[in-house]
């Protein structure tokens, strides 16, 4: 009927299909097995009186099986529920495994052990957050791509900075700008001075880093999104100073600003190329500048 | 050509001898091949040619004659006929309500009350501390230097192995006013976390086309003067709330001494970000050279005031993926703005 020897024979001998051959050893995939190696102690088949510990959800359950139930396979594995206390785990299995041999229950008490240590485990990292890896599908990575290159092209970056900072020089954002034509500058200097006089002391003598700028840059930014802002900004912009109508009208008059001077040479100091090093040359316009700050007023 | 005539002169030959009857019923009818049609090589490629010659003559045609009548109609003093302006994704992009219009009260109501406002009304300067997620790749920390070089203030701290909410802890108590996670994949940077502080908004940004300063050709070295914020084409509600986030990343007090600028330009829901430094610069352009019949004019020059910029620092663009209110949790935060496919089934809508 049930000889355990010969079953094992066959197995061991023939073919078990839960038997996994590696590298280190053989290895048993019975779910009922205690300790997963294919040993004759240790196989849930070859054994008529086996116990296990198996986990479901988190709770762990003894099985037992015993030879009595060796005809009925439906009912052969009784089924106790552990608690999940360890010490009380421990004085269950020996409870019920009383008169068993002792390596088996010392090996499954093995088995307890580990079970609770990986479960402990298993809830701290539950509680960790880790990053989620999310997959993109190519076809989207590649439209992206495809619209930032268009994007880029439809963009014109360095030619929209240029006329940015154009206008904002000419706006007057800039009240020392060190290397530019001093021609122009004064020109420009002589035009604020003639159309609003006191904008042009109030723009020295406050600390317009701190309130005017700021505002500049935050209604530059504004400007740049809406369009046909303009007028409505500017007049904004020199809220503190008076005379709003007149700025309205000073600054159309600005952007037509070029008008036909003698250009005049810098002694001394090379044209600065367009990638060229400009460390250098601007040490040296510092120095003019001063002497020119000096001859402007 | 040819081709054609001797067909025709074929039908022609059957029909006249057969057919007699039917011609008074029946015009002939005209076949036309297309030149595509046509089996020898040489001789499409003949038609192709005197095509393609046609058509630029028909071309230069029409071009002279918008230009001969444009010159006409101001010579009269009447106004030239509109010029056509070509119809760009910019021009048909869909209509958006939510765009900033600049009447907008409850717009600049809202920016006072929002959470930049600290920063940008200089009540407190801005400190940005920069970090890194956990595992860090080849060209992460190159990157992070570069960005240390150009965002003044700012500070770079290890990661190690903390939760990205204890280190937003820790950035309150220390007093900074925001934070940038530089996140890799693959070993490239792919991603930007923007935290604002205390309670500032958590914007993801995907990274891409990371261009470092020594890849770029001629490129200049930043110094350290405080740099000028250029943001262009934040045009919607949400683009100008993200707009704002930049900024509050930089002084509110630019040297202009320093001639640093530092640009964020939108274009179609990209960030393009671009660090020059720039010098304004008189150009003299001899005008006249268009007209060359009348020689009088060619010895005017005008001066013009050019700005010119050279290229330091990184350039990469960033593109928006969510916009979550309150410190970093994606659990449990409420998201403002998240990006989604079926944003983008219409090639002329845009968020940004």
């Amino acid at each position: 009927m049930q000889n355990d020897d010969v079953i094992w024979d066959v197995i061991r001998h023939h073919h078990c299909s839960y038997m996994a051959k590696i590298q280190t050893g053989n290895f048993c995939r019975n779910p009922y097995n205690v300790t997963g190696i294919c040993n004759r102690s240790s196989c849930p088949l070859a054994n008529s009186r086996y116990a296990t510990i198996r986990d479901h959800d988190g709770i762990f359950y003894l099985y037992m099986k015993t030879i009595e139930r060796a005809h009925m396979p439906n009912k052969l594995w009784e089924r106790v529920k552990l608690p999940k206390n360890y010490m009380k785990a421990l004085e269950i299995i020996d409870k019920h495994l009383e008169y068993w041999p002792k390596l088996l229950v010392h090996k499954i008490k093995q088995r307890l052990t580990k079970m609770t240590q990986y479960r402990i485990r298993m809830v701290k990292l539950s509680k960790k957050v880790r990053e989620k890896i999310m997959t993109v599908p190519r076809k989207e990575v590649k439209r992206e791509s495809r619209r930032e290159e268009k994007a880029l092209r439809a963009a014109q970056i360095e030619n929209v900075i240029e006329k940015e900072l154009l206008e904002r020089l000419n706006k007057g954002v800039y009240p020392d700008i060190c290397n530019y034509d001093e021609e122009i500058f004064n020109k420009l200097l002589d035009k604020n001075k003639e159309e609003e006089q006191e904008e042009e002391e109030e723009e020295e003598a406050e600390v317009e880093y701190v309130e005017g700028d700021y505002e500049l840059e935050e209604e530059e930014e504004l400007e740049e999104d809406i369009e046909d802002m303009g007028d409505f900004l500017k007049a904004n912009n020199f809220d503190d100073i008076e005379g709003d109508e007149d700025d309205l009208e000073e600054q159309p008059a600005k952007k037509k600003a070029y008008v036909s001077y003698p250009l005049k040479q810098d002694d001394g100091t090379e044209k600065v190329r367009r990638k060229g090093k400009k460390v250098v040359v601007e040490v040296e316009r510092d120095e003019d500048m001063g002497n020119r700050q000096h001859n402007a007023m | 050509m040819a081709k054609e005539k001797k067909r025709k002169a074929a039908e022609e030959a059957v029909d006249g001898d057969d057919y007699i009857e039917r011609e008074d019923k029946k015009p002939k009818k005209q076949k036309l091949i297309l030149a595509s049609q046509i089996k020898n090589k040489e001789k499409r490629s003949a038609v192709y040619a005197k095509l393609k010659h046609e058509k630029r003559v028909e071309k230069h045609k029409k071009i002279k004659a918008r230009d001969a009548a444009s010159k006409q109609a101001l010579e009269l003093g009447e106004e030239p006929p509109e010029k056509m302006v070509p119809r760009t994704i910019e021009n048909t992009r869909e209509l958006d309500e939510t765009v900033c219009r600049p009447d907008d009260e409850e717009l600049f109501a809202g920016n006072d009350a929002d959470e930049f406002s600290a920063v940008l009304k200089q009540q407190t300067a801005p400190k940005v501390l920069i970090t890194t997620c956990r595992f860090n790749s080849s060209r992460g920390p190159a990157f992070i230097k570069e960005l240390l070089s150009v965002i003044p203030n700012a500070q770079y701290y290890k990661r190690g192995t903390y939760e990205l909410k204890k280190i937003v802890e820790y950035a309150k108590n220390k007093e900074f006013t925001s934070i940038i996670v530089v996140h890799t994949n693959r070993r490239e940077p792919d991603a930007l976390l923007l935290i604002g502080l205390p309670d500032g908004p958590t914007a993801h940004f995907r990274l891409s086309n990371l261009v470092l300063r020594k890849d770029i050709k001629n490129h200049g070295n930043p110094t350290s003067h405080e740099p000028e914020l250029v943001l262009n084409n934040f045009t919607t509600r949400l683009g100008h709330r993200v707009g704002r986030m930049i900024q509050s990343l930089f002084p509110q007090v630019p040297n202009f001494r320093g001639r640093r600028v530092v640009t964020f330009h939108n274009q179609r829901d990209f960030i393009f970000f671009r660090h020059h430094r720039y010098v304004f610069e008189v150009k003299e352009k001899k005008e006249g050279l268009k007209d060359k019949k009348s020689k009088a004019s060619q010895g005017k020059t005008e001066k013009k005031a050019i700005a010119r910029l050279q290229e330091c620092g990184p350039r990469f663009t960033l593109k928006l993926v969510s916009l979550q209110h309150g410190t970093f949790d994606t659990k449990g935060g409420e998201f403002e703005w998240v990006h989604k496919a079926d944003m983008d089934t219409s090639r002329r809508r845009f968020f940004i």
